[in-house]
């Protein structure tokens, strides 16, 4: 095997990468600074600023509604933190705020749907089109099993057999669907954190 | 390559005499490291602790950032579970927290009348308050204090002891971090080089380097440097480094809520934090005090420093911190050799395989 | 704050670092009593005794801001003879009926101005009614004293104003009348002394009056005040009334439409506004429209009849009812058909959720949705939630992360208790995971009426799917598979207007379609400006008319993002706050009659002659060119009927409340008593308790009796700054969970002393409902307080976060928790009830379900054994 210089090259990159060669060398005799920087040093880059986007949104924990800064590189959301631009947090988070990226990206989160039979002691899968479609089929007779026409001689047109509890975690655009679809169904019963 | 086998590590040829690299002020500690006089002015953190509502963000938004795994802390870093230290359930700074928020709860008897609430200093009669410093909650001397930062309790009666005289409630929050000392015991003794000072002045762990050999730990003055059990490297605060590459600021500093943490070039922290202490100290503040702020101290100042309102102690901080390498110069010519050996026996190793 | 709000805590700091005074009244000493002036420890659940103290010291040394008072407040009216005082009936006001525990509000009129030159004549329902409708009115009214119509909250509809008067008062200007409404309310409060205060609070009367000098001397034409608060005041069988009572301070001292005033709720979920504004509740329709009720609101005129000829804009409701009927069923609401008004279903009571759960454990419910939240944990009485949830057909969850009400028939305690079997629950349950919030597009609306729109960050994981994803698919499927039904009671569906875009592989509905929908659309087909341009012709649609204009221009205004900086402390373009982008309500107050501000100091929103307009920081409050001076003609109706000097535009005569003639069923006026469940006897009255206290009795609600011996000590529940409510989005994170990694209960050294608990160690607390286990915390935060003859009451905090799943678990606190609820509002009372606390962790199986029966009686408590299943009916008498 030959050794030109390309060889020789490369020993000297290696040196140069090498702190104790750029300590003796350089302008930090001690080793203490810019000789012992290493090539993880050197290669040290942002996650903010490798990111492919950054989107706005807001904190989905309590009602003061911080500014969020969302940080994507590779379709995957890379850090979370706060929106310097809003008025109402000026760039801050709390601990659950910072705790966002966490919180989407948790290894514990259910991304599957699970199913638990009537009686049964485990949970088993399901297809996400067919507990849809077995949801309705329940809503559909719930709906009758509880269906009024009248209450105390009073047409009421509802139906007590489907109940609902939640929203203040929601979108209003969400809220306003669900209240929609529960009227046109007769459901009355709808309730959320708001009375709790 | 004689040259580098050859030289000696040591000190001449600096221009500076030896001891003012080990202890004592030094104005800029990114130039004394080797960078180019345009590198950045030397950044740092002050912590106001007089308005910490301990709410831990920069805990967690610290480690959100450098992603570090579950701490299990509380002292015995086993298992997670309640310390019992008021709502300090973190314990200390470690491998794996590198913000730690301190809790202390304080109880004394105070002087009738009340306590005056509003500003003191600007409402006189009332805001000169008498407070007896008879602390209850620990044998420390503390010296008087008004409560102008702190809430009142006020009882007539304690069925505790069955005193009468009203009683004082102080809860302190404080979050601490690696103190980036001027002179950084750590990184003088690292052998290796994986401890370095950055072109901001900070202190920085390179784990490409660490060996695991483990002499910072002792070495630090204020017990902030840690090795992580199931690694064997050490790990502390980088004051994000990475993202101080990207013209931002801290994790900590950035989540931080009522600005306790705040990031800056360390002269205009300085200056603020000189004026928040005469603000308090105005206001009849009487214990307030910087921490880390005097260049004069064992470790040169630090570059992350602190206002207080009782004794450092009380926060667990050391009250006088000194390098533990003031002596260095004599200990660091037998590690130089020993490097130099080192290199050597590197270079020929390379050498050696040359066909 | 600083718990449970921190980064909003930052402009409280700000404040006081300019000089605010910050006071903090709290039974414990938390993070934000840190860093306050003044911590005011209180003994939970007599705020309306502290703050009847300060309406007592402002009244009894005229501290008033007497000119905005005249003006702006009801203080003038004269009330009529009728009316008997609390303090003339030990406790009661006058119309109370033993038999149902409700109040008829007819001896609560004002004498009205109906027949000018009388006297004497009182507004009492149907009276007096000069309106469109005057005999649909009478009977909406006379309806409203049913039964089933005042079980089902009708008063919340007014949420975002007040019930409709017909008639204008009879006023006394010099406020000498003594019967005007400034004279009862000083009758009222006049027992409210610092003593008083002293005896029933715990707080000493001279940090009592610290506290009131500190007020009233920061209110005024220079200085106002802000009252921040949260469930802590609203969490009580008399919560409506908290807040009654502050805001009647606040008016007294002119801090209600001014900067730096006002009453702040920081509300605990990132869109609990919302989801009341556009709401998910059984009693509301969009925009505080109510729920018709079966009684009343069998047509569309009905319904509107008692709002119809309203002074102030509720007089418009039947432009946004109508608009909101054209939104969801488009072309085929008709003027013919009443809009669809009949496929509203109707309501007949409370079916409030609480009623609801005790419905489930008597299994009459099938199915039940769960759309994140937590009740098994988050709700008082997490044993009977989990009764509830075991006696149904099928549960949907709808959340992040496994949580106990998902897995309840694996987790509940009842199963190792053996209350619970595990083969025996027939329950089908579905898990349908959620996408985050930055898996989504949409808005939620703040803390103080701000929609902030979300951009989505990244697709949701698997089967993970946005609600909107969810409903609307789920419409869609129910709609197919009724298709070509002709079972009328399918029509409501059929007809629904349910197109929406959908965009990707995962055919995710449009949010800012829906958004769109929301604002509502004219007959030109472009976005409404507001709700000031519907009409009740059925030429307008508009979801949630308080929302019109959020769309306005076809612009998304809620994903306006001007920095901060660059904007005046107002930040006008940041969001979008309702209504029209107002970010203070009722604006108008913060000028005088005249319409100039009442200082220069505190200017805000003001009358420009020159322009002929109203001007100023925010968006006027107010009809823009209506001037201060102007006086309504006799018979104007709506907004039209309200004068340039009434700044209160959403009540029927333009004024703020001090004494509320209607709209509350527990009394004009608020008043102390003692929560269902506390240590001592109420020191003002011989009631001690809310009279209208809604209860629900069976054996799994079993109450500690007041006063008990063997309930001695009382707890409160908070969160605490690591932790989310009932803890799926906090319990879950690592780096969240080992801030606060085990449950745990604060106690005072004294109370530790006394029962032998060790800081760090284990105790067992024990309510009639159950008992839970924790560690404990020995703290000096934790104050006993003295009350009336010395009486020394000891309080126990404990954070609510905990349950079965997550990385850090625990016994849940709302366990212990009964339910007994305002009758107002229906919400509980869980800031307050009482336990006994013992060394040591609990029994465990079929000992602990033996264990809290035994205390029960020895407490004189009727059983609380439940039948394998845990299938029970409610019992009707107590």
């Amino acid at each position: 095997m030959s050794h030109g210089s390309g060889s020789i090259g490369r020993v000297k990159t290696w040196l140069d990468s090498w702190p104790v060669f750029r300590q003796l060398t350089g302008p930090d005799p001690l080793g203490r600074g810019a000789a012992a920087r290493s090539k993880a040093t050197e290669q040290v880059v942002s996650r903010t600023a490798t990111a492919d986007r950054v989107v706005q949104s807001v904190c989905p924990y309590c009602a003061v509604g911080c500014g969020q800064r969302i940080f994507v590189k590779d379709e995957q959301i890379v850090q979370i933190e706060g929106d310097p631009d809003s008025p109402i947090s000026r760039g801050r988070l709390c601990p659950k705020g910072s705790a966002s990226k966490s919180l989407v990206t948790s290894p514990s989160r259910v991304t599957t749907v699970r199913y638990r039979a009537p009686h049964a002691t485990e949970w088993t899968d399901l297809d996400l089109d067919v507990a849809m479609d077995m949801i309705a089929d329940r809503v559909l007779d719930a709906r009758r099993k509880g269906w009024q026409d009248t209450d105390g001689g009073h047409p009421v047109n509802r139906t007590m057999g489907v109940a609902s509890l939640g929203g203040a975690t929601l979108d209003n655009e969400e809220n306003y669907l669900m209240k929609k679809l529960y009227s046109a169904m007769g459901a009355i019963q709808i309730e959320n954190q708001a009375r709790i | 390559m004689t040259t580098v086998s050859s030289a000696s590590p040591g000190l001449p040829g600096t221009g500076r005499p030896d001891g003012n690299r080990l202890f004592g002020p030094l104005p800029d500690v990114s130039g004394d490291a080797g960078y180019e006089p345009d590198h950045p002015a030397r950044v740092g953190f002050f912590t106001d602790t007089s308005v910490c509502i301990g709410c831990k963000a920069c805990e967690v938004a610290c480690k959100e950032w450098n992603t570090l795994p579950m701490d299990d802390a509380n002292g015995t870093r086993d298992q997670m579970a309640l310390s019992g230290m008021s709502y300090d359930n973190t314990g200390m700074l470690g491998a794996n927290s590198w913000r730690h928020v301190a809790f202390v709860e304080q109880v004394r008897t105070v002087d009738l009348p009340m306590p005056a609430v509003g500003l003191p200093g600007r409402s006189p009669g009332t805001g000169d308050v008498h407070a007896h410093d008879r602390v209850m909650a620990d044998d420390a001397p503390r010296a008087a204090q008004t409560s102008v930062l702190n809430a009142q309790s006020l009882s007539e009666f304690d069925p505790q002891t069955g005193q009468s005289g009203d009683r004082e409630i102080r809860w302190l929050m404080s979050s601490d971090v690696c103190k980036h000392c001027t002179h950084a015991a750590c990184l003088d003794v690292c052998p290796t080089g994986a401890l370095f000072r950055t072109e901001f002045g900070t202190v920085v762990v390179q784990g490409d380097i660490c060996n695991g050999c483990g002499y910072c730990v002792p070495a630090c003055p204020y017990g902030v440097i840690d090795q992580r059990k199931d690694d064997g490297r050490v790990f502390k605060c980088t004051m994000c480094y990475d993202r101080l590459t990207d013209g931002l600021q801290p994790a900590c500093a950035t989540a931080c809520p009522t600005q306790s943490i705040q990031f800056g070039d360390l002269d205009e922290l300085h200056a603020r934090a000189d004026a928040r202490l005469a603000t308090l100290q105005g206001q009849g503040v009487q214990t307030a005090r910087l921490y880390g702020r005097d260049e004069n101290d064992g470790v040169g100042g630090d570059g992350a420093f602190f206002l207080l309102l009782d004794e450092p102690e009380v926060y667990g901080l050391p009250p006088d911190p000194v390098v533990t390498t003031r002596d260095l110069p004599s200990m660091w010519k037998h590690a130089a050799a020993g490097a130099a050996m080192v290199v050597g026996v590197v270079l020929t190793a390379f050498v050696g395989r040359r066909p | 704050m600083a718990e449970c709000h921190p980064v909003g805590f930052q402009w409280v700091m700000e404040a006081k670092a300019r000089g605010a005074k910050v006071i903090h009244i709290d039974p414990r000493f938390t993070r934000t009593s840190a860093v306050s002036d003044v911590h005011v420890p209180i003994r939970v659940g007599t705020d309306i005794a502290f703050l009847g103290g300060i309406i007592n010291h402002v009244l009894s040394n005229d501290l008033d801001f007497r000119e905005y008072v005249v003006a702006y407040t009801n203080a003038a009216a004269i009330v009529g003879e009728d009316f008997v005082d609390t303090e003339d009936l030990d406790g009661l006001f006058s119309g109370f009926d033993p038999e149902t525990g409700h109040y008829d509000e007819a001896s609560w009129q004002f004498e009205s101005q109906v027949g000018s030159g009388e006297t004497g004549h009182t507004d009492r329902p149907g009276d007096g009614v000069d309106q469109d409708d005057p005999a649909g009115a009478q009977e909406q009214e006379r309806l409203a004293q049913d039964e089933s119509v005042k079980e089902a909250d009708p008063h919340q509809a007014f949420g975002s104003g007040g019930p409709p008067l017909h008639a204008k008062p009879l006023r006394d200007e010099t406020l000498q009348h003594p019967r005007c409404v400034f004279q009862v309310l000083k009758r009222h409060f006049a027992r409210y002394t610092p003593e008083i205060v002293a005896d029933i609070c715990g707080v000493e009367p001279e940090v009592f009056l610290e506290v009131a000098t500190a007020v009233t001397e920061n209110s005024g034409r220079e200085r106002t005040t802000a009252w921040v608060y949260s469930v802590g005041w609203t969490h009580h069988t008399v919560g409506a009334q908290y807040i009654r009572t502050a805001a009647i301070l606040q008016s007294l001292l002119g801090n209600m439409g001014r900067p730096g005033g006002g009453i702040l709720a920081l509300r605990g979920h990132a869109s609990i506004q919302g989801s009341t504004d556009v709401p998910t509740l059984f009693n509301l329709l969009p925009g505080y429209l109510p729920m018709p009720h079966a009684l009343q609101h069998q047509s569309l005129d009905d319904y509107c009849a008692e709002n119809s000829g309203a002074i102030g804009f509720w007089g418009n409701m039947r432009a946004y009812t109508v608009s909101l009927l054209k939104s969801w069923w488009g072309d085929a609401a008709t003027a013919e058909n009443d809009y669809c008004f009949g496929y509203i279903p109707k309501i007949t009571g409370d079916h409030s959720s609480y009623r609801t759960i005790a419905d489930m454990v008597a299994g009459k419910v099938p199915g039940y949705f769960l759309v994140g939240e937590n009740p098994a944990v988050g709700h008082a009485n997490g044993r009977m939630q989990r009764f509830g949830l075991a006696n149904l057909d099928w549960l949907v969850v709808r959340d992040l992360q496994m949580i106990e009400s998902a897995s309840f028939w694996k987790t509940a305690p009842e199963i190792e208790t053996g209350e619970l079997v595990t083969e025996e629950i027939g329950t089908e349950v579905f898990y349908m995971p959620a996408a985050t919030h930055a898996e989504k597009e949409g808005t939620f609306t703040n803390t103080q009426r701000l929609l902030q729109w979300r951009h989505q960050a990244v697709q949701p994981p698997g089967d993970c799917r946005s609600d909107l994803w969810f409903y609307f698919h789920l419409g869609r499927i129910l709609r197919e598979k009724l298709a070509g039904s002709t079972d009328p009671r399918d029509r409501p569906l059929l007809d629904l207007t349910w197109d929406y875009p959908t965009h990707g592989e995962q055919v995710e509905p449009s949010a800012e379609a829906v958004l769109r929908e929301i604002n509502g659309v004219g007959p030109d087909g472009r976005a409404l400006s507001g709700y000031m341009d519907m009409k009740d012709d059925g030429s307008t649609t508009g979801g949630c008319w308080i929302y019109s204009g959020v769309y306005a221009d076809e612009v998304n205004q809620a994903d306006r993002r001007r920095p901060g900086r660059e904007q005046d402390y107002v930040a006008a373009e940041w969001g979008w706050a309702w209504p029209y982008n107002r970010r203070t309500l009722y604006n108008r107050a913060s000028a005088d009659p005249a319409g100039k501000p009442w200082s220069e100091r505190k200017k805000y929103v003001w009358w420009d002659e020159a322009a002929g307009r109203w001007t100023g920081d925010d968006v006027p409050d107010f009809e823009a060119t209506k001037r201060p001076d102007h006086v309504p003609p006799p018979g104007a109706k709506a907004q039209a009927g309200i004068g340039g000097a009434d700044p209160f535009i959403m009540q029927g005569d333009g004024k703020a409340w001090l004494f509320a003639p209607k709209g509350l069923a527990d009394g004009p006026m608020p008043t102390h008593y003692e929560p269902a469940e506390s240590p001592v006897e109420n020191a003002l009255y011989g009631v001690q308790a809310n009279p209208g206290i809604e209860e629900i009795q069976a054996p799994y609600n079993r109450g500690n009796p007041p006063t008990s011996d063997v309930y001695p000590y009382v707890f409160t529940t908070y969160r605490l700054t690591e932790h989310h409510t009932a803890g799926a989005m906090s319990r879950t994170l690592p780096y969240l969970s080992e801030l606060q990694p085990e449950f745990f209960v604060e106690v005072s050294p004294a109370l530790a002393t006394e029962r032998g608990l060790d800081n760090g160690g284990w105790a067992t607390l024990i309510s009639a409902r159950s008992a839970i286990e924790a560690r404990v915390l020995v703290t000096e935060r934790m104050r006993p307080l003295r009350l009336k003859g010395g009486r020394v009451v000891h309080q126990i905090g404990i954070p609510y976060h905990w349950g079965a799943e997550g990385l850090s678990t625990g016994d849940s606190a709302n366990d212990l928790m009964g339910v007994v609820m305002d009758p107002n509002v229906h919400i509980q009372e869980f800031k307050v009830a009482t336990c006994d606390i013992r060394p040591g962790r609990r029994p465990r199986g079929a000992a602990l379900p033996e264990y809290v029966e035994g205390f029960r009686r020895r407490a004189g408590v009727r059983s609380g054994t439940m039948p394998i299943g845990g299938r029970v009916a409610v019992e009707e008498t107590p």
